[in-house]
């Protein structure tokens, strides 16, 4: 990796960004943009990423200093996302009994007794999904377990957002994972079992290989 | 009628404050003259010629015979509502009819207290008040914006409807003057760290949309916008900032943002994993589609308009690409059989939507119409079949494919796919 960022320019439409797709892989993405006006962006210099030179003037100050500097104490109030190497993942933990308890309370309007009712997503398939969207459900097309952190901690449940505690959501994703048969009936999720379930949707997912340009449909 | 509202004096109370009533002394007040309108009978339509027309007012509205609507679904919290795209013209979609995609309801947010946190590999983690985010350098953009399941309705070679307008097949897609900060002079400021290759954007509603960016893309091109058409962000689009990455798909572009963080790796949220995911015919599963290929529908004649007569009649329709400026659409009046290229409104703007039109002579027999654009690159918008060549039967995100309208010879325009497939 370069010691600086680099910002590259688009060439007509075929360009690349890189990104890291599951843990660790770098993968070429081909599939950028391409504007027309693609050769104003500069490479960078020191770690600054170069600005646009439709909006920076030559004489503008190097920083503005504009905005308050954010601690890491008003950092963390924010900072709630979750990722698969479970970077973000808080303390506590939940088994199946606990996240049945969870799921009956909270889930259940929406979801069904066995998560396969609606009238909300599906959640629980544990066959190849046969048609869309209704066959698409966390144990046959999810690819991270850690999503079910970062989602459910954010928007469920869906009247009453963000009430679930560390323990309750732990639990209800665990319950979740054992409906889905992708844990036994005694397994507890905590921050270091959650990144350890292999989802069985994980090696489906593949890069965007749309170009543009006159080739093959894709 | 709204309209109304904003006046202090109604049409007939000038009416009558002008006839002989005012000189007889009878109404010495706007209110009298009021009071004495409202017990008249209605006046039939006059010659608007020959009395003085409505005041000024603080804000305009739209004549009374001209209500344009989105298309509401499902009232539901997590819902959509469709730009009317055969009620407009040229390329601009007015803010009040841009069409919505909530997944969480639309948040009460004002402007003074919404803070916006960009952190994570960064020099300077760094919260910005409104008040510091359109104090930068600021650029306008006039660039599309679509929903990527814009035409999902016609996926599915089952199910392809023949009564759907234009507007509940492809409103998912709206026009504006985007108004805001570069994402890379926010990141200029903050100083972006090496290694990272991608941003985690996340919103304040109660979905807490979070997608994740390439970091190249919205180096190149992305807004916090906080304007659109000449006005600030409508809630309904994110107000008061929102990211907007130009020519990508709808749903990356989090409204009511209030954080960035940048990242050497994708968060692979919900909405990037679950959903806005393309199945493929294989097995595999298409993840980061996020460019939106180029695309044209026709938006007259279409369902439920009936042609009167035959004779000469325009075609209309609008083309977009994510990957740059349109080059060229096409028109097929037979079915796909023969093509000829349609007019092009400039100026052609890049990661915009443009203008095409082909004047038509229909000769009162059933007739297909078709379009397809072409890109700078080189693509061609593909047919149907193409697209379920290569992708299966599953994949609803992401149908760019041609569209047909037929017209039958009693003059009905229906969508008429199915037919061809």
């Amino acid at each position: 990796m370069s010691p600086r960022v680099r910002v590259r320019s688009c060439r007509r439409g075929v360009s690349g960004w890189r990104g890291v797709l599951g843990l660790g892989t770098v993968i070429a993405l081909a599939g950028c943009g391409g504007t027309p006006d693609g050769g104003r962006m500069a490479a960078t210099e020191g770690g600054v990423a170069g600005g646009s030179g439709e909006a920076i003037p030559a004489h503008a100050p190097e920083r503005f200093g504009f905005g308050a500097s954010a601690d890491a104490a008003r950092v963390a109030m924010w900072d709630i996302d979750v990722r698969p190497d479970g970077t973000g993942l808080p303390a506590g933990s939940g088994s199946v009994a606990q996240g049945r308890e969870v799921f009956t309370l909270y889930c259940v309007a929406c979801h069904g007794p066995t998560g396969t009712e609606g009238p909300n997503d599906r959640l629980v398939n544990t066959e190849q999904w046969d048609a869309y969207p209704t066959g698409r459900a966390v144990g046959n097309y999810w690819p991270y377990a850690t999503t079910l952190y970062d989602y459910i901690r954010k928007a469920m449940p869906q009247l009453t957002p963000g009430i679930l505690t560390p323990d309750q959501v732990y639990g209800v994703i665990a319950y979740i994972l054992w409906m889905n048969e992708i844990v036994p009936e005694d397994a507890v999720m905590d921050a270091q079992s959650l990144p350890a379930v292999v989802m069985p949707a994980r090696d489906k997912f593949v890069v965007d290989d749309r170009v543009g340009g006159s080739g093959p449909v894709r | 009628m709204p309209r109304e509202e904003g006046s202090k004096l109604s049409r007939r109370a000038w009416i009558t404050t002008t006839s002989g009533v005012i000189a007889a002394g009878l109404v010495k007040t706007q209110s009298d003259a009021i009071r004495l309108v409202a017990q008249e009978a209605p006046v039939s339509a006059s010659d608007p010629t020959r009395v003085p027309g409505r005041l000024v007012s603080g804000i305009g509205s739209r004549a009374p015979a001209e209500q344009p609507r989105r298309l509401v679904r499902a009232e539901a919290l997590s819902s959509s509502s469709r730009t009317p795209l055969a009620d407009l013209m040229g390329t601009i979609t007015p803010a009040d009819l841009h069409f919505e995609r909530h997944h969480g309801g639309i948040p009460d947010i004002t402007y003074e207290n919404h803070e916006v946190l960009v952190h994570g590999m960064v020099d300077r983690p760094t919260v910005f008040r409104m008040s510091d985010l359109t104090r930068f350098p600021q650029v306008s953009r006039v660039q599309f914006l679509e929903c990527s399941g814009n035409g999902g309705g016609v996926y599915n070679r089952d199910r392809m409807p023949t009564e759907v307008t234009v507007q509940a097949l492809d409103g998912l897609l709206s026009t504006s003057e985007w108004t805001g900060v570069p994402v890379s002079t926010i990141l200029r400021e903050v100083g972006v760290r090496p290694g990272a290759s991608w941003i985690l954007a996340e919103g304040g509603d109660a979905a807490v949309m979070s997608r994740s960016v390439p970091l190249d893309k919205v180096m190149e091109d992305s807004l916090l916008a906080y304007g659109q058409n000449g006005e600030r962000l409508r809630p309904e689009q994110g107000y008061p900032v929102r990211l907007f990455n130009p020519g990508y798909e709808g749903n990356t572009c989090v409204k009511w943002l209030r954080r960035i963080e940048v990242t050497d790796q994708p968060t692979h949220t919900r909405d990037e994993t679950s959903k806005y995911t393309d199945p493929l015919g294989d097995g595999t599963v298409r993840q980061f589609s996020l460019m939106m290929d180029a695309k044209s529908v026709i938006t007259f004649p279409s369902y439920p308009y009936v042609l009167p007569e035959q004779g000469w009649w325009e075609i209309r329709g609008l083309a977009w690409t994510g990957r740059g400026r349109i080059v060229r659409v096409e028109v097929s009046t037979d079915g796909g059989r023969s093509w000829v290229d349609a007019q092009l409104q400039g100026p052609i703007l890049p990661k915009s939507t443009v203008r095409f039109r082909h004047l038509f002579e229909w000769n009162g027999r059933d007739t297909m119409l078709m379009s397809r654009a072409t890109d700078e690159t080189g693509y061609v918008q593909p047919t149907v079949q193409q697209l379920w060549e290569a992708r299966g039967p599953s994949t609803s995100y992401h149908q760019n494919h041609q569209r047909a309208w037929k017209i039958a010879r009693t003059g009905e325009v229906t969508f008429g796919l199915g037919e061809l497939v």
